[in-house]
């Protein structure tokens, strides 16, 4: 059952708000860390209330807002939100004082505000939503997961709007950490990521929310046709021909992938070898040198699927292979490490 | 008792994020809770910290924050009692 | 596409008991098992009681021959799920299954003592011990034991998360999406829950005393409740003779404020009204609640409020098993879903541990002991967490 994305909110590396033209400057990063781009959140949120809320509820809040307003509602029956490391910042600093005080004299708020499921009932809180409120963390799915529940709850009652997002964040500590594994790269140019040499990707963060419906409005919607997750797969190839079989859509017709590649080479190639065997006749295109690698970088391919779609085309700096199709419907191919891989199908209808 | 007052406007806005407001802003006198500054149940417990951490207080109950943590002269007329005794 | 949703198998590990046999003995027993904690070093050893559970990490990893370098979050998880699995008779690779767990700490037992050289230096520290720090990681740990590929995910929505994760088992078989799903969660206690629910001054330094005029806080606890949902085709394909069904669940949020319930606790009663329309059931079909019943001022009193609003003076026999595990935070739902299907199993209702006074405000009087021989056809079970998140299911018997 198709779900109609009635309005949209991103926050991210690039300048995804406001009203810029799609992708018109996208912003280049050297390093290895991608930081978002952030709005004035006083257009959103009371300052009274700002006072309390780190970074990353404020993104939220922001996010969903926007994507609130567009679609025109004021509160959503709904509020699912995806995020795998949660709300990072208050974390640390609770860990920390916690250490450095041993113990004794501990601020509350930073423990409160820690709590993963904070992102989307300080949404709730503040624009009075008593509906149905859930938090997924399942690490690269976790966005996945919001829009697999938004689905589900649409289909037993479609009358309903509906807020799902995906919300990551990357903070000094996490950061570091991160490091130590090994999967980043020394980066000059992050647009660049993807045609460079080398071996490792970026640190991404965002906050993307998009208002959902189980009902069209007029013409030229956009929807989500399908999302499909697979831990651990041992059988990608006939799990993505399976995805198919519950959409409209047969694989032959998928006009744009857009994969989720990284940079790093073992990851990119396993996901480019099923991606160009299952849709030799599709165009191709990559979104992580734009937003950088974090579990809900798919939110972010999500919105951008759905803007190429609503507008008809695709920017340079997002194609691999140009297969001049028209563009009617997008499939997001996404893998997250070795043991995550997800579907993600969009298309105007 | 005013430079305590003083201080303790400074630290408030600052333990509770207040960045909108400035210590002229908040009366002696004024309400904390509920009307006036509109503060809530997470800022009394902030406040039991402050208590701890800038004046060695140590508010065992927080039922008597209510009464402490009135305005901000009941506070400053808190610390100077349980300071002197 | 809708159906039943059957419940196969649970299980469960806790403060009172590492089996469903040992956990219905220490009810059977009115054996609480708060205490000192005893497994990890903290300036609130001798202040705070707790419900641990009397296994180290090295025993427990032992008993289920797994590396003992897995946080213990995941441990406890694994030795439930395992339980449930083991319990269902279920062969999860004939079907398509899922794993849905639930946790609010994921691998922080681990990440905190991490953290100590970690913030020293960014160099330091063994990164084995935050790999599996994610909420998400301890799922694919319990997963990968399990051999579940496939769907997989984990829920957290406070002290609510468990009985979403089963909610949402519940509704991916109806939706015919899976046919097998191991449902529930696992949280373990850490000084950073310790010292978090410290600072907000809702821990009793004393065994909890939920729903009682002179209550003071809650425990904190430790543990893990999984249960193993089948869908018709699976009941009727492997003559599965379940003893009783997922009726109605509910999700709601009480948007009142970030970490207090609402004085008529308006989302515990939308929660409880929405799942009892789910079940078709009235409230007067309902023979047991257990309660969320923390200990702490608010959220007994609120939540009795709401369960007054439903039922008046009328209300069926409820308890509060906290006073006995203490609060297992991400894992209670879980767990306590397992303890009402053990009381439509053995036709059994659980005690309110150290009652005595009725809250004033709304008079209610839960049940003093534990009770069998009687008539349990239908379960609810409360869980409500931080950020208003309010969930109630309900058991039904077969």
């Amino acid at each position: 059952m198709p779900v109609y994305i009635k309005g949209m909110g991103n926050i991210s590396p690039q300048k995804t708000w406001g009203n810029d033209p799609l992708l018109a400057s996208p912003s280049d990063y050297s390093g290895n860390r991608l930081t978002c781009i952030e709005p004035d959140y006083g257009q959103f949120v009371d300052v009274r209330q700002l006072r309390r809320m780190s970074r990353i509820i404020k993104m939220g809040v922001a996010a969903g807002t926007m994507a609130l307003r567009e679609a025109g509602i004021t509160t959503p029956d709904a509020i699912i939100t995806g995020t795998s490391f949660g709300c990072l910042e208050d974390t640390g600093i609770f860990l920390s004082k916690m250490i450095e005080n041993s113990e004794s004299a501990l601020n509350p708020t930073p423990f409160i505000q820690s709590t993963h499921n904070t992102i989307g009932s300080q949404i709730a809180l503040l624009l009075q939503c008593q509906g149905y409120n859930q938090t997924y963390t399942q690490r690269g799915f976790s966005f996945e997961h919001s829009l697999i529940d938004a689905i589900l709850e649409l289909k037993d009652n479609p009358n309903q709007n509906i807020l799902a997002g995906g919300v990551d964040e990357i903070t000094t500590h996490s950061h570091s950490l991160q490091k130590r594994f090994g999967i980043f790269r020394e980066n000059s140019s992050s647009l660049n990521l993807l045609r460079q040499a080398g071996d490792g990707t970026i640190n991404g963060e965002g906050a993307v929310y998009l208002a959902l419906s189980g009902e069209k409005s007029g013409n030229n919607n956009i929807c989500v046709e399908a999302v499909s997750t697979f831990y651990n797969s041992r059988k990608l190839t006939a799990s993505v021909k399976d995805f198919f079989e519950s959409t409209s859509l047969g694989y032959a017709d998928v006009d744009l992938v857009l994969m989720g590649k990284t940079g790093v080479g073992k990851w990119d190639r396993a996901l480019e070898a099923v991606a160009t065997a299952l849709f030799p006749k599709a165009s191709l295109g990559v979104f992580k040198h734009l937003c950088g690698e974090y579990p809900t970088a798919s939110a972010f391919a999500t919105w951008l699927a759905a803007r190429l779609l609503r507008e008809e085309r695709i920017p340079e700096i997002v194609f691999e292979k140009n297969a001049e199709r028209p563009l009617r419907n997008i499939l997001i191919f996404n893998s997250y490490f070795e043991k995550y891989h997800s579907l993600v199908l969009l298309r105007t209808c | 008792m005013d430079q305590l007052m003083a201080d303790l406007k400074r630290q408030i806005i600052e333990a509770l994020n207040l960045k909108h407001l400035k210590p002229e802003d908040i009366g002696d006198d004024q309400p904390l809770f509920v009307e006036g500054l509109g503060l809530d149940s997470i800022d009394a417990l902030e406040l039991i910290v402050l208590l701890q951490q800038q004046y060695n207080i140590k508010m065992a109950n927080p039922q008597d924050g209510p009464q402490i943590f009135r305005s901000v002269k009941t506070i400053a007329e808190y610390i100077k009692t349980t300071q002197t005794a | 596409m809708k159906g039943r949703v059957y419940v196969a198998g649970t299980g469960v590990i806790s403060a009172i008991g590492n089996s469903i046999p040992e956990t219905l003995k220490s009810f059977e027993n009115h054996s609480s098992g708060i205490g000192k904690v005893s497994l990890f070093d903290t300036i609130h050893e001798n202040t705070l009681p707790v419900g641990e559970v009397k296994i180290p990490n090295t025993q427990l990893a032992d008993n289920l021959s797994v590396n003992s370098s897995l946080s213990r979050t995941a441990l406890l998880g694994i030795q439930a799920a395992r339980e449930a699995v083991a319990a269902s008779r279920v062969n999860v690779s004939k079907w398509r299954t899922g794993l849905i767990s639930a946790t609010t700490v994921g691998g922080m037992d681990k990440t905190e003592n991490f953290f100590v050289d970690f913030l020293k230096n960014p160099s330091k520290g063994r990164l084995r011990n935050v790999v599996h720090h994610e909420c998400g990681s301890s799922t694919e740990l319990i997963a990968d034991d399990l051999g579940v590929n496939g769907f997989i995910s984990t829920i957290n929505t406070a002290c609510s998360s468990s009985v979403n994760a089963i909610a949402l088992g519940a509704r991916l078989i109806r939706h015919n999406i899976l046919d097998v799903v191991i449902a529930g969660g696992t949280d373990a206690l850490s000084k950073f829950t310790m010292n978090g629910f410290n600072s907000l001054m809702i821990l009793d330094r004393n065994p909890c005393r939920p729903f009682d005029a002179g209550r003071n806080g809650l425990n904190l606890g430790e543990g893990a409740g999984f249960v193993v949902l089948v869908s018709d085709t699976v009941k009727e394909e492997t003559r599965l003779k379940p003893s009783c069904f997922v009726s109605g669940y509910a999700n709601t949020n009480d948007a009142y404020h970030q970490t207090a319930s609402s004085p008529e606790g308006r989302g515990s009663f939308a929660a409880m009204q929405k799942a009892l329309a789910m079940a078709e059931l009235s409230p007067e079909n309902i023979d047991y609640i257990n309660l969320h019943g923390t200990g702490t001022l608010n959220n007994d009193l609120s939540e009795g409020t709401a369960v007054k609003r439903l039922y008046g003076d009328n209300y069926p026999r409820l308890s509060s098993t906290k006073a006995f595990t203490g609060h297992t935070l991400g894992a209670s739902g879980g767990i306590e879903a397992v303890f009402s299907i053990m009381a439509l199993e053995q036709q059994c209702v659980f005690p309110n541990l150290r009652f005595e006074t009725p809250i004033p405000e709304i008079d209610m009087k839960p049940q003093l002991s534990f009770e069998s021989d009687i008539k349990v056809n239908h379960v609810m079970s409360n869980s409500f967490g931080f950020g208003g998140n309010c969930s109630s299911i309900i058991f039904s018997r077969m």
